[in-house]
């Protein structure tokens, strides 16, 4: 609909928008995250829940301590190759529509523990994730900031029945569940989700 | 030499009231050649434990708290490198052989006094890897050798759980130890150099 047009309605009284905005306006203003601190980037996840950066006033103040009640998942911490087969078990209890935020060096990358023999370098491995924050913490404003990424890239979503994109949305609850190996997890990444950056020429 | 200079009077004091009380123990003075110059008192796996429960129930010192246990590698060159000018070598002058070793810190709550430093060292690092747990006398050892045994591979004998703490159950070595490789997994940095770089040359796009 055409702004000039919606603005004068508005001044007149009436309020027009459409039913996928009414829609994504309802899903993007109550996300409910899942409780889910892995390490010091959870303090600094707290923090933003406090009264200081108040993650309330984004309709995020509910952490749901189970998947099945969540839609969006901040992996706020270091995932060693231990956890990630829950990690992926959780994501997968999920119900769709879901969204990951990846929190900090170590869920983007492993960070500071790249080299580490039990970190998981990077949850993108496993999951596909919507927003990346960087920092080591990253700040609380960092983390209001991601969610409202986060809640741009919602509004953008449409109503419109597309059989592909539903595929995708059920396939997301049927991510393989890494093992524990003799040496590593197997698989140590999901191919479809993940490739390896390429290799740096002499 | 450092190796001449007088030892700790206490240290030696504490190997001497253990020889005496306990038949057959064995200890001996284990120096420390670092200028910390906390020396340790080696046990013998078999007479460990009489040992250990005489210096935390009848000794004159009551060490009733053991704050740390950590393990400890030595394959044939960390010996030879371990100082500059000599390999470490026991009070007995006898170097040492490739073995793993767990190192306890006990401390008394009731005299605060402490650290004294006890050793035990396994026959080899391959098969002959066991070595008698001390939990049953202090029990702030049981995660701790369970942490040992999983990243050195040390078999506790009279742990009442011993199992993996740090690594997944199906995991099949053990990391801290000093010829472990680590899995290939991960990707160059931006600015690589030195090993790192070598590495980032020879990956092959989308192996990693």
């Amino acid at each position: 609909m055409d702004e000039g047009l919606k603005s004068e309605l508005q001044k007149a009284g009436i309020f027009t928008t459409t039913l996928s905005g009414l829609y994504n306006w309802g899903r993007k203003n109550s996300l409910w995250p899942l409780q889910f601190g892995l390490a010091c980037c959870a303090i600094e996840m707290i923090a933003t829940s406090m009264a200081r950066y108040d993650l309330a006033r984004f309709g995020a103040e509910v952490f749901r301590p189970s998947p099945r009640q969540a839609d969006l998942m901040i992996v706020a911490g270091t995932v060693t190759k231990k956890m990630a087969p829950q990690v992926v078990r959780l994501y997968r209890q999920m119900p769709s529509p879901k969204y990951v935020i990846a929190m900090g060096a170590c869920a983007i990358s492993g960070g500071p523990f790249k080299q580490g023999y039990n970190v998981l370098k990077g949850i993108d491995r496993f999951i596909p994730v919507d927003v990346h924050i960087p920092g080591c913490p990253p700040r609380p404003e960092a983390l209001l900031h991601s969610i409202m990424t986060l809640q741009r890239k919602i509004t953008e979503d449409s109503l419109a029945k597309n059989r592909e994109k539903e595929e995708q949305e059920r396939l997301k609850s049927e991510l393989p569940i890494p093992v524990h190996g003799a040496q590593d997890l197997e698989p140590a990444q999901n191919p479809k989700i993940w490739k390896a950056p390429a290799a740096r020429k002499a | 030499m450092e190796n001449e200079k007088a030892i700790l009077p206490e240290v030696q004091q504490i190997a001497d009231a253990i020889n005496a009380a306990v038949k057959n123990a064995g200890v001996t003075v284990s120096i420390n050649p670092s200028p910390a110059e906390q020396h340790s008192l080696l046990l013998f796996p078999t007479k460990a434990r009489e040992c250990a429960q005489w210096l935390k129930a009848e000794s004159p010192w009551q060490l009733d708290y053991l704050s740390n246990v950590s393990g400890n590698d030595w394959p044939e060159d960390a010996i030879t490198k371990q100082t500059p000018k000599q390999p470490v070598k026991d009070a007995g002058e006898e170097p040492m052989h490739p073995c793993l070793e767990a190192v306890y810190h006990l401390y008394s709550i009731r005299q605060s006094l402490g650290p004294i430093i006890i050793r035990m060292r396994t026959e080899n690092r391959s098969d002959k890897v066991e070595l008698p747990s001390l939990t049953p006398i202090w029990r702030s050892a049981e995660l701790q050798e369970r942490e040992i045994f999983d990243l050195y591979g040390i078999h506790f004998e009279g742990h009442p759980d011993l199992r993996r703490l740090r690594m997944w159950d199906e995991f099949e070595d053990h990391p801290m130890r000093r010829d472990y490789v680590e899995p290939d997994d991960y990707d160059y940095e931006p600015t690589p150099h030195g090993d790192v770089l070598k590495k980032s040359l020879t990956q092959q796009e989308g192996t990693v």
